[in-house]
């Protein structure tokens, strides 16, 4: 049984990999948003069964916390904001597909290569779940810096924060408190960005970063 | 006699998959059919539509050449040698010494290979369209399932299909995220390969939407009839395989006797009519991609294939 | 006693050569020399086969008078250089035996018929030079004549600029391997290989050995980014020669790493193996997509033999990880894997090239745009030339899936190495090579598709007739041979076993005595596979599904106009082109590879001008590495172009000044 549980929670670990990759693959908003809702899915299910391997309660208000704010309040929220703004569905990319997952194949390798080695004397569930969290994390940064969309860049920073997630719960050290700090910092932070990304539909129609960085005078 | 047995075994599934092919490529277009409120063909359709067509004259285009008329028996003979490789009901199968993973793959690949030097033959552009859009699905498709392979072989210890579904029907395995990533990458190989929606249409005959029908175009009669029966032997042997080494409950393992025989013969039918349906579905709820975005897709399932492998490789427990 | 067979061949051939300079002219000459070459090749065939089989014997060496005073020639048959001399010897009977029929249709016999045996003898000579000296003197006499043949057909407008790029790239090799072998033989100056073997050099000097090999050895046989004269010299020579020149010469460029990596530089590092591995993978995808891009037949063959090149540095380099970890079998697993496939690809390379020839000689054409239907003009080397692209493809059940497949074998094994970066690295040239394999049979689909089948294109292929008698059997010898190291590759496996005990220390349990000719390299994994039971097994499904269909259902067959859903076209250029079938793979490839890029010219509409469709491709190895270089060395050219006009006074003083520089040398030497 104790095997079990170890895969299991390797294969939660996994799948959140797996699921970021499924995001860096999107090329429509909705998508985008339906994978994004996955992911948090995903994150809340794995810390629910970290709570119930470590017997620590206080994970499973972690996970409801993630699932309800992440899965369905902020990506109804999105929802809204995209179709009130009139964004358009598609997600431009710089480069193309192709070369962002292979990208992204890169990073976990080097995430897995730097972890591994340094963790050595770690139980070997921590260790593994830790690489896996690094390798969320940069494929998160990968969204951010390879779309060229606003909302798509706003999805990639909360992916960061669910592999920050998993990361702390597989290390064992994520008090309440701190969650609900962060989840709370997450709904602010949400909240602001959608009252900026109205301010800048409406002033420049668009909400394009390329054709931002037009208006700023960086580009001709 | 041992020997007999097993070689009976061997034959016994060689005639079963051979048998039960059209039969399920009837059973997803009926619950296709189902799924969009209609009534659909009868199951046993794809049968009478072999019979009728091996009944009939080949019109031949006269620039055909004998490479034309030999393509379709050397493609069936090949998509039959591999599916007689692939476990069904039982393990073990004597002919798993002559041909490992590898080689089905390859097998695959010939039949490919004669396919679309077929398409080429005539002459016709849509031989052409066909030919040169199968070689891209190719040339990313087989790689994939390449390393799904190497994902199985570095679990199992080797690369034999018999001892891969043993390892995976035995204790020693676990839930492992090596194994969902190489069942996801299989799954999207699979759909490429059998031309199924996203990837191909098996029931247009628009020429900017087909591959695999393109390459045919030419063929009728008998000829057609062989290809097609080989198209559905394709579907049944990935189906198999993913069965067989996915969900390995019930196969089984050589010399067990009648009675294990008997569950695993029903086993694998259950298998197959839940493949057969979450196919239809799969179909049924997503549209055809455009050509330049299958790259994308089977991109994305050769970079599954490598993670997968590359996580075997730096760890032998993931 | 083969060592001795074996030299007095090189004599024969040398002194064929000499007596052939003096007279060319004529059918006789041609015919007397090709006859005299497949003679001498087929009795150093026989000999070599015979110094290989023979288990057990000791190497024989031999030491001739000549050459430098103090040094001699001495010359070694061991169980590398008995398989290397197989590959040669078997390449060139072949190329000898298509030169009796191909050689009747050459212009000028004279710049073709002298070079040819001192070739053959040149490429001999390398693989038996036991010394530097004489391994560095063949290495270039081989590179000469095969710069003569090159330049056989001068007067076309490709080929000058074609022999001069092979002139600077053999110069820069044969440099390198000075430099490489100077290095080993050390400031002693012990040039023979015997004594290089016995005092390993220290680490330093064995990794810029390494490098220095890679870049010399690797230039003549193709490795990228140094494969650059090989598409441009290959095509360029006459058709027997492009088979010997891809087929033959680049395996002995193989060879001299070979000797040098694993013979003489001593024991390995795990980095070496993973620098050879990398360049190989990089080496099998980027060869396999330029050829993608081609659409001239021979350029494509070239291209890909700079594919299977890759392929089987991918071995060699997998034998050096496993060789420094100390993982003896797994070495000789891939080393053995890496030698099948040097002689499969010489065998399926050479009958490719003929394919190509014949095809030449009928029609006059190279490019393939302007071939097809050949199938029925042609169907004998048609029907070669489709063997020759199934067994390239690696499809079973010929001898080029053997050799991946022991390949994909030794890959599987790696996990157990412990370096990290050998972790990542060989997954990912795992897929390179998986991906290279599934690259070559689209290619080849389009080589075999676009020039046999289809309709005409020209009058051209609308006329062809077949080759001549001598051409068809040395194409089906080799076609033979391809199907029989594919149905039986346990003898075979077993004939390498005697190099692999040599140079690694241990070898590949026996495979001919398994059951059913099956082969299992590894005994504990089980993974085995049998060439015999799967071709006898396809055979019987087809014929049988055949002559059942057509006993009980029917056999009744109609010619007509072609379907073409409806749409019946008696143009032949309607039909796909080689650039079309490739435009798919094109478009997904190469934007990353080539910065391939289509642009259209549509013409306004009422205008009758036809619309364009131009493809630009960019070669990124020749722009960023090649094209800097030609421009340094042009402006540097440029500037010392002005010491042609100095005076008199001007060169004395500069000869004066270099003898002052000298002599301060010296005087601060001591």
């Amino acid at each position: 049984m104790d095997r079990f549980v170890l895969d299991v929670a390797h294969l939660f670990a996994g799948g959140l990999v797996l699921v970021s990759f499924l995001l860096l693959y999107q090329d429509r908003m909705f998508g985008l948003l339906n994978t994004f809702a996955l992911h948090a899915l995903v994150v809340s299910l794995s810390v629910a069964w970290q709570a119930y391997i470590q017997a620590a309660p206080h994970l499973y208000i972690t996970a409801a916390i993630a699932l309800i704010v992440k899965a369905i309040i902020i990506p109804v929220a999105l929802h809204r904001i995209i179709v009130h703004l009139g964004i358009h569905r598609t997600i431009e990319t710089v480069g193309g597909i192709g070369q962002t997952m292979l990208a992204g194949i890169a990073l976990v390798a080097l995430s897995i290569l730097v972890m591994l080695p340094i963790t050595a004397e770690a139980g070997t569930l921590a260790r593994e779940d830790l690489a896996f969290s690094l390798s969320v994390i940069l494929l998160g940064l990968l969204m951010m810096i390879s779309r060229r969309n606003a909302v798509s860049q706003v999805i990639g920073f909360m992916s960061i924060e669910n592999g920050l997630i998993l990361a702390a719960t597989a290390a064992k050290g994520m008090p309440l408190v701190v969650e609900i700090s962060v989840a709370f910092s997450i709904l602010v932070a949400l909240i602001v960005i959608g009252i900026f990304l109205f301010r800048i539909r409406e002033r420049f129609d668009t909400v394009d970063v390329h054709a931002l960085e037009r208006f700023r005078g960086e580009r001709a | 006699m041992a020997l007999i047995l097993d070689a009976l075994v061997q034959v016994a599934q060689l005639a079963l998959v051979l048998l039960i092919a059209p039969l399920l490529t009837g059973y997803v277009r009926k619950v296709k059919a189902h799924l969009l409120r209609r009534r659909g063909p009868p199951l046993l359709q794809p049968y009478r539509d072999l019979i009728k067509l091996m009944r009939k004259e080949v019109v031949l285009a006269e620039n055909a050449s004998w490479l034309f008329r030999v393509v379709p028996y050397l493609v069936f003979a090949v998509t039959l040698v591999a599916a007689a490789l692939v476990p069904t009901f039982a393990t073990g199968l004597v002919l798993s010494q002559a041909a490992d993973l590898i080689a089905i793959v390859a097998l695959l690949g010939s039949a490919r290979f004669a396919l679309a030097l077929a398409g080429l033959d005539i002459g016709t552009s849509f031989g052409g369209i066909g030919s040169s859009r199968e070689m891209m699905i190719a040339s990313l498709a087989e790689p994939a399932m390449l390393m799904v392979v190497f994902t199985l072989s570095l679990l199992a210890g080797s690369t034999q299909l018999s001892s891969v579904s043993a390892f995976l029907h035995g204790p020693e395995v676990g839930l492992r995220v090596s194994l969902a990533m190489a069942l996801v990458a299989l799954i999207m190989v699979g759909i490429a390969e059998n031309a199924r929606i996203p990837v191909d249409n098996p029931a247009t005959h628009l020429e900017l939407t087909m591959v695999h029908e393109a390459m045919i175009l030419e063929y009728s009669g008998r000829h057609l009839a062989v290809i097609e029966a080989a198209a559905s032997l394709k579907l049944l042997l990935y189906l198999s395989l993913i069965g067989c080494v996915f969900v390995p409950w019930g196969v089984a393992i050589a010399g067990q006797g009648f009675a294990a025989y008997a569950v695993g013969l029903v086993a694998y039918i259950a298998k197959l009519a839940a493949g057969g349906l979450l196919l239809a579905v799969f179909e049924t709820v997503t549209a055809k991609m455009r050509v330049f975005r299958v790259s994308d897709f089977l991109g994305a399932a050769l970079m599954l294939g490598l993670l997968a492998a590359l996580l075997l490789f730096v760890s032998q427990s993931v | 006693m083969a060592l001795t067979v074996l030299l007095s061949c090189c004599g024969v051939l040398l002194a064929t050569s000499l007596v052939v300079l003096a007279r060319a002219r004529g059918k006789a000459p041609t015919l007397v020399v090709y006859a005299i070459s497949l003679i001498t090749a087929t009795v150093a065939l026989a000999a070599a086969c015979f110094a290989l089989l023979d288990a057990g014997a000791a190497p024989q060496s031999a030491e001739l008078p000549i050459g430098l005073p103090w040094l001699g020639a001495h010359f070694r048959l061991d169980s590398l250089s008995a398989l290397f001399l197989i590959v040669a010897n078997f390449g060139s009977a072949m190329a000898s035996l298509y030169g009796l029929g191909y050689g009747l249709h050459e212009q000028t016999p004279g710049r073709v018929l002298p070079f040819f045996p001192a070739f053959l003898a040149g490429m001999n000579l390398v693989v038996l030079a036991d010394d530097a000296f004489t391994f560095l003197l063949t290495w270039e006499f081989m590179s000469l004549t095969s710069w003569a043949l090159v330049m056989a057909h001068h007067r076309q407008p490709d080929n000058a600029k074609a022999g001069y790029i092979y002139l600077l790239m053999a110069s820069l090799g044969t440099l390198s391997l000075l430099l490489a072998l100077g290095l080993l033989a050390g400031p002693s100056g012990a040039y023979s290989f015997d004594a290089i073997r016995s005092a390993p050099p220290s680490m330093g000097v064995a990794a810029a050995a390494l490098a220095l090999t890679l870049v010399g050895a690797g230039s003549k046989a193709g490795l990228v980014p140094l494969h650059v004269w090989l598409p441009l010299a290959h095509p360029a020579a006459p058709s027997h020669v492009s088979a010997l020149m891809s087929g033959v010469m680049t395996k002995v460029a193989v060879y001299g790493f070979v000797r040098i990596a694993f013979d003489l530089l001593g024991p390995a590092v795990w980095w070496w193996g993973a620098v050879v591995l990398s360049l190989g993978g990089i080496t099998a995808v980027l060869g396999v997509l330029y050829a993608l891009m081609q659409h001239d037949l021979k350029r494509l063959l070239a291209y890909h033999t700079v594919e299977n090149i890759g392929i089987i540095f991918i071995g060699l380099g997998l034998a050096l990880s496993f060789q420094a970890n100390d993982m003896r079998w797994a070495a000789a697993l891939a080393l053995s894997a890496a030698l099948l496939h040097v002689f499969n690809h010489s065998v399926f390379k050479s009958l490719l090239f003929f394919g190509s020839g014949a095809v030449l000689t009928a029609t006059g054409e190279r490019d393939m745009e302007r071939l097809g239907g050949l199938i029925h003009r042609m169907p004998l080397t048609a029907f070669a030339f489709l063997v020759g692209s199934t067994a390239i493809s690696a499809l079973p059940p010929f001898n080029g899936f053997v050799s991946e497949w022991l390949t994909f074998q030794a890959i599987l094994l790696s996990p157990r190495l412990p370096q990290w970066m050998m972790k990542f690295l060989v997954p990912a040239v795992g897929a390179l090579l998986a991906l290279s394999a599934a690259l070559a049979a689209g290619c080849f689909v389009k080589a075999f598709g676009v020039t046999f089948l289809g309709r005409a294109r020209s009058s051209a292929a609308r006329n062809a007739n077949e080759t001549d008698a001598f051409s068809l059997t040395a194409m089906f010898v080799l076609a033979l041979v391809c199907l029989i190291v594919g149905v039986v590759p346990g003898y075979f496996i077993d004939a390498l076993a005697p190099v692999a005990q040599q140079l690694l220390g241990a070898q590949l349990p026996e495979q001919r005595a398994l059951e059913w000719l099956t082969i299992v390299p590894i005994a504990q994994s089980r993974s085995s596979y049998n060439g015999l039971v799967l071709f006898v097994l396809i055979a019987a499904s087809a014929w049988l599904t055949a002559y059942v269909i057509h006993r009980w259902a029917s056999h009744a067959l109609r010619r007509s106009a072609a379907w073409d859903c409806g749409f019946p076209d008696a143009s032949p250029s309607t039909q796909y082109t080689a650039d079309s079938f490739a435009q798919p793979i094109r478009r997904v490839f190469g934007t990353l590879a080539f910065r391939a890029r289509e642009q259209v010219d549509m013409p306004a509409p009422g205008d009758t001008s036809p619309a364009r469709l131009h493809v630009h491709l960019h070669d990124l190895v020749w722009d960023a590495m090649y094209a800097p270089v030609s421009g340094v060395v042009g402006f540097t050219a440029d500037r010392l172009n002005n010491v042609q006009s100095w005076t008199i006074r001007a060169y004395l003083t500069l000869v004066f000044g270099a003898l002052v520089v000298l002599l301060m040398v010296l005087a601060l030497w001591h």
